[in-house]
């Protein structure tokens, strides 16, 4: 044993060396963590302890164009539960359905959404009725992860009267939330689904918030967050649209549940769209917070296609309104005046090769000119014109009037309609030599190879009752915008005004639309559909125009599928719109107090 | 002149750590789901201050010859204490499947581990005193080596990593003190080395070069070179096989320690939140019982193994400078104990008990930044445990006797 005083302090120095450096390397190491690396782990200390509940965002109200409501939010709950593991949800939602009866349908779904964001509180009840609310409120020590919160409802006061335009909402898929339009939304979020809803999206959709709450490591709720505040969801500003709302109701109870078909209303200048409806409706308040099951079986199965918007889906041969772009094709090309007549008179029918086409009117109208051909809607007398025009004039000119081209209107999935760009389509579909100028005599009369949507139709005639230029329909305020798509001289134009006129006169097909006191324009079609019910062939009834005729203030298109009526009933329809939107008492305050 | 006066910076240096540790014990208990035996751990660590104080002053007042008379019937009932825990012992806590406790009649005594800490440290002391000199050759090691081994072996048999890992600190520090040479003491730890770098075939051949230079330049006796070369060449071909013979909660301790984030939410969790609440301290912590990490039970064993995550995330890093400093002080002025001690025993005596305490801080501390693996070693004065706060007083108490024993040497030794 060596201890030698000298050994001893020698040994003493070097331990005295070596915990020295042990301690200082300790120290450095705490201060790296502390010091240096201590915005990393603070931000991972909050994180561990807080636990953000999104406070979701009401969404913007819809307005109409006098500041009626088309869309709003109503007090809802949702209930949802903040778990750390999919094992330990499933738990939870074991104890909840001991309490509040949930579907194994709704507990895979909230499995589901927790996969997709394992963050953010589970929903498990979007919309949780008031009952089921304080049923767990009074248990709420029961279910630890357990977050009860106030989550606006969207509501649709006027239900199927507004379904065609304003859609409804739905909570995101999750192939949506793949898609690039979507990023940023999180899983549980709701979005437009359908119509306005949809189409505004950017703009209806509010800014989430968030509430912090602090969780220990096992996930359970200790208390709210002291030191973070919440931060408040926030509400986009209103959505006014051009609607009007009185009218949107009254073109809903006229088509009521019986009729089906659609219509669209609109200011010939400036494009708004005044009123849009497709029959039979649906009750887009039954989409929020999830359709059930029977609900939405129940519209998928019914024949008449409540989904389907008959306005700017469906698409169907325009028929005898289309008879105004043949007019306008014969005018532009110097072929016919308003006063000229036809070689062959209408004698009920007209040869054309070995095909015998006939009128609607087996009586025959006679010698007609253009203007008397439009008030009566002879088809021998358009027969006869198409076949001036050519194949090649009838179809350019078919294309200059936007007849192959979507409306533009501001809702989504708009269908574009059909019609041949060129010759070469029937080359392509028959074969060169398979087809002959037959069907130039279908398509002067609105049949054949052409089939239009309401909102195109509609537009067309904004044109018809202006200088020639069609105005894009717009249902939310945005740029005008309108194209020239035919130039006659303002003498034809009122020409065929004129005609216009007389088709809603005691001489013209929609003589029983007429009203007091206004000059309604425009024209009847009747489509025949080859389908019958009680032996009596089904039509697709037509009537568009406008009015007054001098100083036109609505257009309107309106198209009753499969119905046994003529374009006259569409007409009688239309006319009530007109009247109802013209005469009414206006809710402007200045003509209130009279004088 | 034999002083009568105490040592009152060890003391005064015992007693604030005490009173630290066990401001933090009571504040590892303020959880916000507070579990009662947690919460009230820290009346149970004032009663067992108490009682160690009284006991470190019994053996303040025995003298140095008593200890040095009890030493071998001690360290004898040490391993027959460690012998019948192995039978009889059973789990507890975090580590359920350790047989760490010695239990009679399902209450639990002790563990008498922290009991051989004590009575190895002074069997070591007393071995290596009886020398004339310090061992010059490695067969000059047999006897210190069993008195250490055979404890080592019961204790690893638990099996406990981390006590067997102060038992090698304590060998190697008392060897040390007694003036073994480092070149004898390197030839020593070459099979340990051999052990660890037999993973991976490349590093273990340059060892095995260095090795081969060391036994080259220090020339020991060719039995004693050939049993290292030898031992070097076996350590490297049984180290898989002693992995396989790891349980397997202590291999994957030993392979997050490497690296925590392979298993974040399982074995490499507990590293990961005792580094999250350490660095989010910041420079003066969250404040006194405030810690987040704690309170909603992101730290595990906070009041026992983990203890120092708390002082770090509530304390920050004054807090846990100053805990260092109170420590670095007290090991400080242990040395000076050994090195002012007035026989060879009483010196490896104090200087084993101050090994023992760094190893235990060294490891501890060490784990809460994931700087050393997880051993579930206390940390003196600080973690909650009744036979540890006592063991540490008796320590205290053995020094305080040492110190007062102790030739003024004031002439030779500045410390």
């Amino acid at each position: 044993m060596s201890f030698h005083p000298n050994e001893v302090q020698r040994r003493g120095r070097t331990a005295t060396f070596i915990l020295t450096g042990a301690f200082v390397f300790l120290a450095s190491a705490f201060f790296r963590t502390q010091i240096l690396e201590h915005a990393a782990y603070n931000l991972q200390s909050e994180t561990n302890r807080l636990r953000e509940v999104p406070l979701p965002a009401p969404r913007a109200i819809i307005y109409d164009r006098h500041g009626a409501v088309i869309a709003e939010n109503l007090p809802g709950y949702s209930v949802s539960i903040l778990a750390k593991t999919s094992d330990s949800l499933r738990v939870a939602l074991r104890g909840l359905s001991g309490v509040i009866s949930l579907t194994p349908e709704q507990i895979e779904a909230a499995v589901r959404r927790f996969r997709q964001a394992p963050n953010r509180p589970t929903v498990v009840l979007a919309d949780a009725s008031f009952d089921v609310v304080s049923v767990l409120e009074e248990r709420r020590v029961d279910f630890p992860g357990l977050i009860i919160q106030a989550a606006p409802k969207r509501y649709y006061p006027d239900k199927e009267a507004v379904a065609a335009f304003v859609g409804y909402t739905g909570e995101i898929t999750e192939s949506e939330l793949n898609q690039r339009a979507y990023r940023g939304y999180k899983s549980g979020q709701d979005v437009g689904k359908a119509g306005l809803e949809r189409q505004y999206e950017a703009q209806l959709r509010g800014k989430e918030g968030t509430h912090f709450v602090e969780v220990d490591a096992r996930g359970r709720v200790v208390g709210e967050a002291g030191g973070r505040g919440d931060i408040t969801p926030e509400s986009p500003d209103p959505l006014y649209t051009n609607i009007d709302l009185d009218l949107q109701r009254f073109a809903a109870t006229l088509f009521g549940d019986s009729l089906q078909g659609g219509v669209m209303a609109m200011d010939p200048k400036t494009g708004e769209v005044l009123a849009i409806h497709s029959a039979p409706s649906f009750d887009p308040n039954k989409f929020i917070g999830g359709v059930s099951t029977s609900y939405y079986s129940q519209l998928r199965d019914d024949p008449r296609r409540p989904l389907y918007n008959k306005v700017i889906q469906g698409l169907y041969p325009p028929g005898s309104t289309f008879k105004l772009a043949t007019a306008i094709m014969g005018m532009e090309a110097n072929l016919v005046g308003l006063d000229d007549h036809m070689p062959t008179p209408c004698s009920g029918g007209y040869f054309f090769g070995n095909r015998y086409f006939r009128c609607w009117e087996k009586k025959g109208h006679g010698d007609v000119n253009l203007r008397q051909a439009i008030e009566k809607s002879c088809d021998v007398f358009f027969y006869q014109l198409g076949l001036k025009l050519g194949i090649t004039r009838m179809l350019a000119g078919g294309v200059s009037l936007r007849m192959n081209d979507k409306s533009g209107i501001d809702l989504p999935n708009e269908k574009r309609p059909l019609w041949p760009y060129a010759a070469e389509y029937f080359n392509k579909r028959y074969g060169p030599g398979g087809w002959s100028n037959g069907v130039l005599l279908s398509l002067s009369i609105g049949q054949g190879e052409n089939s239009q949507t309401v909102a195109n139709m509609a537009r067309f005639y904004t044109a018809l009752a202006t200088d020639g230029s069609v105005v894009r329909p717009e249902i939310v305020r945005r740029q005008t915008e309108r194209t020239k798509v035919f130039r006659l001289t303002p003498d034809q134009i009122a020409g065929l005004q004129r005609a216009m006129a007389g088709v809603v006169s005691s001489r013209g097909t929609a003589a029983s639309a007429q009203i007091e006191g206004v000059v309604i324009a425009g024209k009847t079609g009747t489509a025949q559909t080859g389908v019958f019910r009680n032996g009596i062939e089904l039509n697709h009834a037509w009537f568009t125009g406008y009015a007054p005729a001098e100083d036109p203030k609505i257009v309107i298109a309106v198209m009753l599928e499969l119905v046994p009526y003529h374009g006259s009933v569409a007409a009688r329809i239309a006319s009530k719109m007109i009247e109802h939107y013209l005469k009414r008492p206006t809710i402007q305050g200045a003509q209130l107090e009279g004088d | 002149m034999r002083k009568s006066v105490g040592d009152y910076p060890l003391v005064i240096l015992a007693l604030l750590l005490s009173a630290y540790g066990i401001a933090v014990v009571y504040s590892a208990g303020q959880t916000d789901f507070p579990v009662a035996y947690v919460v009230g751990a820290w009346k149970r660590q004032l009663a067992w201050f108490g009682l160690a104080l009284g006991a470190a002053y019994f053996l303040y007042r025995a003298s140095v010859r008593l200890v040095d008379w009890l030493t071998v019937p001690l360290y004898w009932i040490g391993i027959v204490l460690l012998i019948v825990t192995l039978i009889f012992g059973s789990g507890a806590g975090t580590a359920a499947s350790v047989k760490g406790w010695l239990t009679i009649g399902g209450i639990r005594l002790g563990q008498p581990a922290e009991l051989a800490k004590l009575t190895v440290v002074l069997m070591l002391a007393r071995v290596l005193a009886s020398r004339k000199e310090a061992p010059k050759t490695l067969l000059d090691l047999w006897k210190p080596a069993a008195v250490v081994g055979v404890p080592w072996l019961l204790i690893m048999a638990q099996p406990d990593l981390g006590t067997g890992i102060v038992f090698i600190g304590i060998f190697f520090a008392l060897l040390y003190w007694s003036g073994v040479s480092w070149q004898l003491l390197a030839l020593i730890a070459s099979p340990a080395v051999s052990l660890i770098l037999a993973f991976s075939t490349g590093l273990w051949g340059a060892w095995f070069l260095i090795l081969i230079a060391l036994v080259l330049y220090y020339r020991p006796y060719m039995v004693e070179g050939v049993v290292l070369v030898l031992a070097n060449v076996a350590m490297g071909v049984i180290a898989p096989l002693l992995w396989e013979r790891l349980a397997p909660y202590q291999q994957r301790r030993l392979l997050v320690f490497l690296d925590p984030s392979a298993d974040p939410r399982a074995s490499g969790y507990h590293v990961l939140q005792s580094q999250v609440a350490i660095g989010s301290g910041g420079w003066f912590g969250k404040g006194y019982t405030l810690g987040t990490q704690k309170r909603l039970a992101f730290l595990p064993a906070q009041h026992t193994d983990f203890i120092f995550s708390v002082v770090g995330e509530e304390l920050g890093f004054i807090g846990v400078t100053l805990a260092l400093t109170l420590f670095l002080l007290l090991f400080l002025r242990v040395v000076r104990v050994a090195s002012r001690a007035n026989d060879s025993f009483g010196s490896l005596v104090a200087f084993g008990l101050g090994a023992s305490w760094f190893v235990h801080v060294l490891v501890n501390v060490g784990m809460t930044l994931n700087l050393m693996p997880i051993t579930g070693i206390p940390l003196p004065f600080f973690s909650y445990g009744g036979s540890f706060m006592l063991a540490s007083w008796l320590a205290i108490g053995v020094l305080l006797r040492i110190s007062s024993e102790g030739r003024g040497r004031a002439d030779t030794l500045a410390v």
